[in-house]
């Protein structure tokens, strides 16, 4: 499976699609980046009058990039493999540095092990300034169901 | 290794992920670990993760899928240590 392969797998779009470029993927991990629009709806509510990116916003973005890609590319270049959905199991994030509307991040996902259909990563989200603003652990089930 | 020293280890592993305190502390070969623990899928696969590391065992996809009670786990752990001795 190549980029843009895994791209058009994702099963999210507008306003939930938080990936929008792969710089790398193997199966060892995944680099990728997002830019936060800043016409997204949430931040007309969080806060009110001064928008900040709802750490939830941050892990689902680390998850979609880091676990959801990565479960994918995985699942679809097993031996005989098609490519899963991923369900979200478990998540554990350490939040460093807000993240303001229009800010463009890096994820970068390491795989700590993916056995029994289940996916485990070492995820960090970097801005451009390279300081990482959040990192963690995220887990997920690969699946042939997407809401089993 | 008897079956009582490797029930207990198997218990100490299952106490991190167990819901279910009640369940947990009336733990028989019969308890199954989703319906009676509430251990999700995702947990029971940590379960097994800790299993090889504790008893220096491989778990195949086979032995994962039959892995739903106590007393399932327990017989494939036997099974794999007997065959490690054999090794």
């Amino acid at each position: 499976m190549n980029k843009a392969d895994i791209l058009a797998h994702l099963p999210y779009s507008k306003p939930f699609l938080f990936v929008d470029d792969l710089q790398e993927i193997d199966e060892n991990g995944v680099k990728g980046s997002y830019t936060f629009d800043a016409g997204l709806d949430f931040y007309k509510g969080h806060f009110k009058d001064n928008p900040v990116t709802p750490g939830v916003i941050l892990t689902e973005t680390m998850a979609q990039i880091g676990l959801v890609c990565l479960g994918i590319y995985l699942s679809g270049t097993a031996e005989g493999g098609m490519p899963g959905h991923v369900m979200l199991t478990s998540t554990a994030i350490d939040f460093m540095k807000p993240v303001f509307p229009g800010e463009k991040v890096t994820v970068v996902a390491e795989k700590v092990y993916f056995r029994f259909k289940k996916l485990n990563c070492n995820v960090q989200m970097l801005n451009e300034a390279g300081d990482v603003v959040c990192k963690g652990t995220i887990a997920g089930m690969v699946t042939n169901k997407m809401n089993a | 290794m008897d079956k009582p020293e490797l029930t207990s280890r198997l218990k100490a592993i299952i106490t991190t992920y167990a819901q279910e305190t009640d369940a947990l502390a009336h733990l028989t070969e019969e308890t199954d670990f989703i319906k009676d623990l509430k251990i999700n899928s995702a947990n029971l696969v940590d379960i097994v993760l800790d299993v090889e590391e504790e008893f220096g065992i491989e778990i195949d996809n086979d032995s994962m899928s039959r892995m739903l009670t106590v007393g399932a786990a327990i017989e494939i752990i036997e099974a794999k240590l007997a065959a490690n001795d054999r090794e």
